[in-house]
């Protein structure tokens, strides 16, 4: 699996250690309790909601887990449509991520390497817009899905992030230097068209990039609060819309919405812990070169 | 057809070094064509779906912001009514928005400022010749993928007035609970431990990186010299930083001025937009959503947004050039 990021993985872990001299105790011990309090507040979430609220009037609260987990998620899935919600995060992430690594990956082709009129300026335009507030516009968003009959529907919170400019910019700072010229001329002078040089000589250069696009975005896309809480209705919610629905109705049972972010953080950590040395070295890579 | 084909096959039996576009299969005027204009026209098809999607879902919304808030423009109204700049004129006086003000400047100063220092901190510490190097460093990365929503309940509770753990460990060490929520700096702390939990050890990241680019020799260079490790730190690995810790500085800027779902969700009165009784830690974007979606003035809210994006160049342009003036005062110095 290492091969998967071959560059930045070797620099990062090899040739690099100890400019500080080696780690210590006091080092070690640092870095534990850092950690320890990254997991802590996780943790207490799965605490309380393995146990009942009345654990929280206690003064000194029992840090061991209780046996009530599976009672309060089942409660979770009466309260909201929790399943649905997990369904509907699926489809959104899913289908933006998917779109998102596709179009990002042919625009960052056509700006590394292809010769074409305009080419800088719309690749200054592609870079200027990665610092506009796109947020901000909110409200016509908000009122063109009403006009589109969109309201309520998972295109309205599909649509607008189908590909993003930071996943365009990715791509194409990792193109320029994955994909070698004489590559693409040798494939064009076989008789390859331009989207089977895409296919089979760029995809396969630039698959590590376009990987750690698809975690970023999808779980980007998949902790999104404010537009999907503009867009969609507490009857067809994504997770984290769910999640907010349960708290605001039913917070003084702390053991049932930390249940319920619980539940949705368990998918994503998995996700995590699985290929969190690829997203560390995607971020580490991109900084370089940020 | 035919004798487009006879004239192409002519041709590859004649002259077969001479096919112009280096095809093997040298192809019929036509296909030839056909290549030309994939040549020509692929680049611009393949960058169009980025501009296509920005134009509707980005650059339209925002110009279009400006359009609505020149109207009394109610959420379910067909007849909006032009009132030229009134809700700009209304925004000026209105104390709400200036208290929401101060509050966004307020909480991103208590997040970005700690959140750096400790960045480069924890980077310092995974600098060092650690076993297991990427271990820590997903542990570090840790709360970032947790979503805002998830950790804005978990903190709302940890921070409860009552019942809180923060509070009880504070009593247990003797000193006094805080009403996290109802004072006004208290509740700009404890949302800016939030922000600051999530995205230190992504910061850490880059800064690591960014120490790991610092060319070996220089470090050495410093030993030779006699420099012990905390002058090496402050005076060859600090100064070599300042690039990247701009880039952080300006991407925290634009985000950290936008908050929106950990205020919302920190309310003591969940599902509320007011940001604590008194707004007192309502933020600019949660104004803006309560504007719009409970009172339903939606010309009123964009002018919220359009003064929050113009803050919010404002802001990243005195980064920018403060950033920068330090940057180059360093440069001059050595």
């Amino acid at each position: 699996m290492t091969t998967t990021f071959p560059l930045p993985f070797r620099r990062v872990t090899r040739d690099t250690g100890g400019r500080l001299g080696r780690a210590n105790f006091s080092v070690y011990g640092l870095l534990v309790a850092w950690v320890l309090g990254s997991i802590f507040p996780f943790y207490w979430s799965f605490l309380v909601a393995s146990r009942d609220s009345s654990m929280l009037t206690e003064a000194i609260p029992p840090l061991v887990p209780g046996g009530n987990f599976f009672a309060n998620a089942q409660r979770v899935f009466d309260t909201v449509e929790f399943w649905k919600a997990l369904g509907n995060s699926i489809i959104v992430s899913g289908s933006v991520t998917v779109s998102t690594v596709l179009f990002s990956t042919l625009a960052g082709f056509a700006f590394a390497k292809l010769r074409f009129r305009g080419r800088n300026v719309l690749f200054v335009l592609v870079v200027a817009t990665l610092a506009v507030p796109t947020q901000l516009g909110i409200i016509p968003l908000y009122m063109a899905m009403a006009e589109f009959g969109w309201a309520n529907q998972l295109q309205a919170v599909i649509v607008p992030n189908l590909v993003t400019a930071i996943g365009v910019f990715w791509m194409r700072q990792y193109t320029v230097q994955a994909v070698p010229y004489e590559l693409i001329e040798a494939a064009r002078a076989d008789g390859c068209s331009m989207l089977r040089v895409v296919w089979h000589v760029c995809l396969p250069a630039v698959r590590p990039a376009a990987a750690f696009l698809g975690m970023f975005t999808f779980m980007t896309s998949w902790n999104d609060f404010l537009w999907p809480l503009v867009a969609l209705n507490a009857d067809n919610p994504t997770v984290q819309v769910a999640l907010e629905k349960l708290q605001s109705g039913y917070y003084v049972d702390y053991s049932l919405v930390l249940a319920g972010t619980t539940l949705a953080t368990i998918p994503i950590l998995v996700v995590f812990v699985v290929l969190g040395r690829h997203i560390v070295a995607g971020i580490m890579q991109g900084a370089v070169k940020g | 057809m035919s004798t487009d084909l006879d004239a192409g096959r002519a041709e590859r039996t004649t002259s077969e070094s001479p096919a112009p576009t280096g095809e093997a299969g040298a192809p019929s005027r036509w296909r030839r064509r056909l290549s030309r204009w994939d040549v020509r026209f692929s680049p611009y098809l393949y960058v169009a779906p980025f501009f296509v999607i920005f134009g509707i879902a980005g650059l339209f919304p925002l110009l279009y912001t400006v359009w609505v808030s020149l109207f009394d423009w109610d959420l379910i109204d067909d007849n909006p009514s032009f009132i030229g700049l009134e809700n700009y004129v209304e925004l000026m006086g209105d104390a709400q928005f200036w208290k929401t003000l101060v509050n966004t400047v307020s909480i991103f100063v208590l997040s970005s400022g700690p959140q750096i220092v400790m960045a480069v901190l924890l980077a310092a510490l995974l600098n060092t010749r650690l076993r297991l190097p990427t271990g820590w460093r997903v542990g570090v990365l840790m709360p970032y993928v947790a979503s805002l929503v998830a950790i804005g309940i978990i903190f709302a509770n940890l921070f409860g007035p009552n019942f809180g753990l923060v509070n009880g460990l504070l009593e247990v060490v003797g000193l006094d609970r805080v009403d996290w929520q109802a004072d006004r700096f208290s509740s700009h702390v404890a949302i800016a431990i939030m922000v600051n939990w999530r995205w230190t050890g992504y910061n850490a990241l880059i800064v690591l990186a960014a120490m790991q680019a610092i060319p070996q020799e220089v470090n050495e260079a410093a030993v030779v010299d006699g420099a012990g490790a905390l002058r090496r730190f402050f005076h060859v690995t600090l100064p070599m930083l300042r690039p990247t810790l701009i880039f952080v500085v300006i991407t925290s800027t634009i985000g950290g001025l936008q908050i929106f779902t950990e205020p919302k969700l920190f309310d003591a009165m969940p599902g509320s937009n007011n940001g604590g009784a008194t707004n007192q830690f309502q933020t600019i974007t949660l104004y803006m959503y309560q504007s719009a979606f409970e009172r339903e003035d939606l010309g009123y809210a964009s002018a919220i947004a359009w003064v929050l994006f113009l803050v919010i160049i404002v802001v990243a342009l005195i980064n920018f050039l403060l950033t920068r003036r330090i940057a180059t005062t360093g440069e001059a110095k050595r």
